[in-house]
């Protein structure tokens, strides 16, 4: 592994902690000096060029070009199987067979579709796992509090609900303090009502600690609720990279948003008119399904 | 939440039919099944469910607590046994009856006799798993974190695993001679191996997205074993040593009734030779009661490990 496919802005390694030799078994490790010289310092949490992945002759992901800059809320739409998943992954530094040139933010964490947490520590001991400064314990606690789950410091992970434990995979990742924070369809596993609650508690969360985010996403609700850029991944390649002009507060029956709604699920391949087009507006008995699953049951 | 109703859809149907005297709502109830299926336009015929009508309606009765039930089975196996006996339907020198099994006992005991045996056979087990369960976890955490100590260990061991420990002994008295250690030695081999298989298989078995997770944490090596593979690897562990226990007892019986000169099995041993029924029946309730203990003692101790686990 001579000059790693991945390298981070400064230092390699998956460290969140700016600790320049991070675990000497870290799997990605590339520690080679060099890269910090190409490292670019201008303002970005993602740098990549011509980020290639592929399977023996089956290309996931061909030749991206993708920059998040440091404040950024950028969803990442595709359907199934387009290659969104194995592109967070490398730049979570959990794929080192990637190709191309690869810049991330040191500091950066991930939050799965799954919660995660290993069942036999507490919640707290969940969050600051790994952390190894001697105020982390103070540190989990406040996270905890932050996502509304103060009190449950001491549960064990399987006594919380899927949205409290999503809540503290959160908490996990925010006491990182990451200037990258990747989100992999952290709201796909959670029912509609808890995930309308999950929105608003990233939403705040982003406004007040301001990552660098990538939210990777099949729904395109959420996507144009939520991001500041949206970015469609068709076949491997980013087929259309479109900022969300909608004003905040998003409301699903403002024009602006249901215009860009339906040429996201155009842009999926989803006509709207065929499946039954559904209104923006949502019928009144189901509130917050997601309106459009592409993927799931699209061809 | 002890009272479920059927909630009739129909508005016809007597809200509290299922609730109130059962003749009222009954005809039209009863008469449902005969009722075609055929046809749409008929509203659906409602079926009453078995429900609890109130939280202290169900029958009342006193509590037995279900450990106590259980034990119903085993006092009337006895009573049958004593009665047996003492009415001489069972000879003496074919089986003694739990009565002077007692008595035996209590006579050994005093004297000091049932004591050290009960003492060096506990030193033996003890010896036994203190230093099997070490050993077959060490080795299972070598086989299943490293690609060589996979291919070193696990594949010899799990080659050896199939020799039978108790055919071990004429090898192990030529090394090792008569005494204690190759009591101790088989049992060390007893213990260690279902260690070893249940613990590396778990090992093996931890769940790759907790592995992607430490990944993501950066966490080091000493991190990764202390917070996800030893914890991970915890169930499988105890499994094993459950298993280990009661290997354990066995090989000590076996090891104790060959060239011993103590401990419990020594004790049957000589009996045997009397004819002495009343001690060996009495021996081997104490070997009874030894493997109950120790598994209670696991499970105590599972109960403890894994008590992240709903339902414990």
């Amino acid at each position: 592994m001579a000059a790693g496919p991945m390298s981070a802005m400064d230092t390699a390694g998956t460290a969140p902690t700016p600790d320049p030799a991070p675990a000497p078994g870290t799997a990605d490790a590339t520690g080679a000096p060099a890269d910090r010289d190409a490292a670019p310092t201008s303002g970005l949490a993602v740098s990549a060029r011509g980020a290639t992945r592929s399977f023996g002759d089956r290309h996931v992901l061909q030749d991206i070009d993708l920059d998040l800059r440091a404040d950024e809320f950028v969803a990442l739409l595709g359907r199934s199987g387009s290659g969104k998943t194995t592109l967070l992954r490398i730049l979570a530094g959990l794929d080192p067979g990637a190709e191309g040139e690869i810049h991330v933010a040191e500091r950066r964490a991930v939050v799965f579709q799954d919660a995660r947490l290993l069942p036999w520590l507490s919640v707290l001991d969940n969050v600051v796992l790994g952390l190894r400064d001697g105020r982390a314990a103070d540190r989990g606690r406040a996270a905890l509090a932050e996502v509304g789950l103060a009190g449950h410091e001491d549960d064990w992970p399987k006594t919380l609900s899927g949205g409290e434990a999503q809540r503290a995979a959160l908490a996990r990742a925010l006491v990182r303090e990451p200037q990258l924070l990747l989100l992999d369809e952290p709201f796909g596993a959670l029912d509609a009502l808890t995930r309308v609650r999950m929105h608003a508690l990233v939403q705040e969360l982003c406004a007040r600690h301001r990552p660098a985010v990538l939210l990777v996403t099949h729904d395109v609700d959420e996507a144009v609720l939520l991001a500041d850029r949206v970015l469609v991944l068709t076949e491997g390649r980013i087929s259309l990279d479109v900022p969300v002009d909608v004003p905040t507060p998003r409301l699903r029956h403002d024009p602006r948003f249901a215009a860009l709604r339906s040429r996201l699920l155009a842009e999926l391949g989803v006509d709207e008119a065929a499946e039954g087009a559904r209104p923006p507006a949502r019928p009144p008995t189901r509130p917050a399904a997601p309106s459009a699953d592409p993927p799931g049951g699209a061809p | 939440m002890t009272d479920v109703r059927t909630t009739p859809p129909n508005p016809h149907a007597p809200s509290d039919a299922p609730a109130g005297p059962a003749s009222a709502a009954a005809p039209s109830l009863r008469a449902a099944p005969a009722a075609p299926a055929t046809d749409p336009a008929r509203p659906p015929a409602l079926v009453r469910l078995p429900t609890r009508r109130s939280a202290g309606d169900g029958k009342r009765r006193l509590r037995v607590p279900r450990s106590v039930e259980r034990l119903a089975g085993v006092a009337a196996l006895f009573v049958l046994w004593q009665v047996a006996s003492a009415a001489g339907w069972v000879e003496p020198d074919v089986l003694a009856g739990p009565q002077s099994a007692l008595t035996v006992g209590w006579d050994l005991a005093r004297d000091g006799t049932l004591g050290d045996a009960l003492w060096t056979s506990l030193g033996r087990v003890a010896w036994g798993l203190g230093l099997g369960v070490p050993i077959g976890t060490v080795l299972a955490l070598v086989a299943g974190l490293s690609r060589i100590g996979d291919d070193l260990v696990d594949a010899n061991l799990q080659m050896l695993r199939f020799v039978p420990i108790l055919g071990l002994q004429p090898l192990l008295i030529v090394w090792l001679g008569v005494g204690e250690t190759t009591k101790v030695t088989m049992i060390v081999l007893g213990v260690a191996f279902p260690i070893f298989v249940n613990t590396s298989a778990a090992v093996r078995a931890i769940d790759p997205r907790h592995r992607e997770l430490a990944d993501v944490l950066g966490l080091s090596r000493i991190e990764r074993l202390r917070r996800i593979v030893l914890p991970g690897a915890r169930a499988g562990f105890l499994v094993g040593l459950r298993l280990a226990t009661g290997v354990a007892w066995l090989l000590l019986v076996f090891a104790e009734q060959i060239n011993a000169t103590s401990g419990i099995g020594y004790l049957m041993v000589r009996a045997q030779t009397f004819f002495q029924t009343d001690i060996i029946v009495m021996c081997l309730a104490v070997y009874a009661v030894l493997g109950l203990l120790s598994d209670g003692a696991v499970r105590l101790l599972e109960r403890r490990l894994l008590r992240w686990q709903p339902g414990r």
